[in-house]
């Protein structure tokens, strides 16, 4: 019985095994982790649902948003707004609700114009949405010195965070493998060919993108707790437009799972870099960001696929899947 | 009110001639290389920055600084696109993968450009205004300083576009820009004019920010504004297109003056994007755009 057998033949157990495996650890681990590490915790989930919401509609289309900031941070501004008033989840709900409105006027302004527009639009539109709500919040209201948030127990927001990772995460998949999915797929392949074959494009777009707006405003309602002290220029950092991009293509988009991987690896090191570079950190930022693009353009599960197709290893595996294909 | 309109419709023209020439640097980026920058902005930081470096440790006046910092610009912006920008096009499978690949990069470049400039000036502001002096013109005063720069925008404007229309290496440029596989087939050395066009762009960019360090404080912050507004004015122009860069540059700094001078000017960037919106959904491919 050698290794690569078990692998091949009971792929799916394992996979089960492990997604488990990986749910119960971060249902589990605020019981026994300490705090630095629950935080670490719940800002890679965070990452995990802006990346994977990213890829789902960008990665697929190739549609580029630059807009995740303004999202995530139409959900930090709901939650500094309403929280005095409204029930924690509510809020959540809300902030999701109002990023997909958003979403939804953009795409309705933009998705019928060639990709190019849609990235410019959404790009500044970080910063108009940045200084607008600068502008309300320190001119007409006259919160001059922004909002305190009432702080909340890491370990529920990590369950929240948790709950939120895995309904977002079971959505987009639910949604790729639906006839939505394919229309996207289609659409990145070759949108003139996915509009004679009778897909409304424009219509597909603008839902999708309106859906996955939807779980970065929730994340960034979420989130707001712990960033305690919300100014709309904090909010609105252009800096997570690009964090989820960069986790999507260094994870490989090709995959499902893809983006999670990168939100694991960049979570990471954006929680370590961030305190032991402090003002190198952007350097080192904008260095892997561009020798990702140059060396990485499918992502480390693209990688191991085309390793796959060359190393002896794989062919050892192919030639466990044939035998096993030959016995059936 | 009404007698501070036509001051700030000619203040709005002269800012509106140096936002006109970031855009066309911006544009011709795009329209020859298919490198959306969005770094652009950084080098309009690096221009006044570098500006203020020459003038504060040789003592050369700000105002020659512009036959030094612009070909130093030109300089990175060639090596840049020779190395990083040629390698990613042989890297990417097709145009539109090489556009979106191109702007993040872009984007990695911001962060490393505004790391450098940080670490090398600091965050705080320098002044290093010249030619102050005011002068009477239709009726109100302006400062000096304001009207050079203006006149040299323009100036490098009309340069940049008799050279493009009339020129046979402008000609090869545009030829490049149109289908570059079959003007490399007609003898023009495509790679060399990429990177020329990249380094012009930079250039162009680097100038403005040359200008903008004349008239008022600078930091290593000015940046990102920067590049907003670019993208903005080469969006309402039609994208790729270098005339139409220019005039919507100069509208955009007419609107930025009258609604700073009339409103807030906080409000400056939400403004354009009420016109970007309106324009995108009436007219998408800009005031004099092609496709």
């Amino acid at each position: 019985m050698d290794i690569t057998r078990l692998f091949t033949t009971h792929r799916k157990l394992l996979v089960v095994g492990f997604v488990l495996f990986i749910l119960i650890f971060l249902a589990t681990f605020p019981l026994y982790g300490n705090a630095y590490y629950i935080r670490l915790l719940t800002t890679i989930l965070m990452y995990t649902v802006l990346a994977v919401s990213w890829a789902m509609f960008s990665g697929t289309t190739g549609y580029m948003s630059l807009a995740t900031a303004a999202f995530f941070g139409v959900g930090v501004m709901a939650m500094a707004f309403l929280q005095k008033t409204l029930p924690f989840p509510v809020v959540i709900v809300i902030g999701g609700l109002l990023s997909s409105a958003l979403a939804f006027l953009i795409g309705l302004v933009t998705l019928r114009l060639r990709g190019i527009y849609f990235a410019i639009f959404t790009f500044g539109f970080v910063m108009f949405i940045g200084q607008t709500a600068y502008y309300i919040d320190s001119h007409i209201l006259g919160n001059v010195w922004g909002h305190q948030i009432i702080l909340m127990d890491p370990g529920m927001l990590h369950y929240m965070m948790l709950g939120l990772a895995v309904v977002t995460l079971l959505t987009i998949y639910f949604i790729r493998r639906s006839r939505y999915g394919l229309a996207l797929l289609s659409i990145g392949g070759n949108e003139e060919a996915a509009e004679h074959m009778g897909i409304n494009t424009t219509m597909t777009k603008v839902i999708l993108f309106t859906i996955s707006s939807f779980f970065m405003g929730a994340a960034g309602a979420l989130m707001a707790p712990a960033i305690v002290y919300v100014e709309s220029r904090i909010a609105f950092n252009v800096f997570n437009s690009f964090m989820p991009i960069l986790m999507a293509i260094f994870g490989g988009m090709g995959q499902f799972y893809g983006p999670v991987i990168g939100a694991a690896v960049f979570g990471y090191l954006d929680r370590t870099l961030r305190v032991e570079l402090s003002e190198y950190f952007m350097l080192v930022f904008g260095i892997i960001l561009v020798m990702v693009i140059l060396f990485l353009p499918n992502g480390i599960t693209g990688l191991i696929q085309s390793l796959q197709n060359t190393r002896p290893i794989a062919k050892l595996l192919h030639r466990g899947k044939e035998e096993q294909h030959a016995n059936t | 009110m009404t007698e501070e309109l036509p001051r700030l419709i000619i203040t709005g023209i002269m800012t509106g001639s140096i936002y006109g020439l970031l855009a066309m640097g911006l544009t011709l980026q795009y329209g020859v290389c298919q490198v959306l920058n969005i770094s652009h902005g950084e080098f309009v930081m690096l221009g006044a920055m570098l500006t203020w470096t020459v003038s504060a440790s040789f003592g050369i006046s700000p105002l020659l600084a512009v036959a030094i910092v612009g070909p130093l610009l030109f300089v990175i912006g060639f090596l840049l696109q020779i190395t990083l920008f040629k390698t990613l096009k042989a890297r990417t499978p097709s145009p539109p993968v090489f556009e979106g690949s191109a702007l993040l990069v872009a984007f990695g470049l911001f962060y490393v450009i505004s790391f450098v400039a940080r670490i090398s000036w600091g965050s705080r502001s320098f002044l290093n205004t010249v030619l102050t002096d005011r002068v009477s013109f239709l009726g109100t005063s302006f400062a000096l300083n304001q009207i050079i720069a203006c006149v040299i925008a323009v100036a490098l404007g009309v340069a940049v576009y008799l050279f493009l229309s009339r020129t046979r290496l402008g000609r090869a440029i545009r030829a490049t820009a149109e289908d570059p596989a079959t003007a490399g087939l007609m003898g023009v050395n495509t790679s060399m004019i990429l990177a020329f066009c990249f380094g012009l762009g930079t250039m162009l960019a680097g100038i403005g920010g040359i200008l903008i360090s004349w008239r008022t404080s600078i930091n290593t912050q000015i940046g990102f504004s920067n590049t907003v507004i670019a993208l903005v004015v080469v969006v309402l122009g039609g994208l790729g297109s270098v005339p139409g860069s220019f005039i919507a540059g100069i509208l955009i700094g007419i609107v930025s003056r009258l609604v700073s001078g009339f409103w807030e000017s906080v409000l400056i960037v939400p403004v354009y994007y009420a016109i970007l919106m309106i324009l995108l959904l009436v007219k998408p491919t800009g005031l004099l755009g092609k496709r």
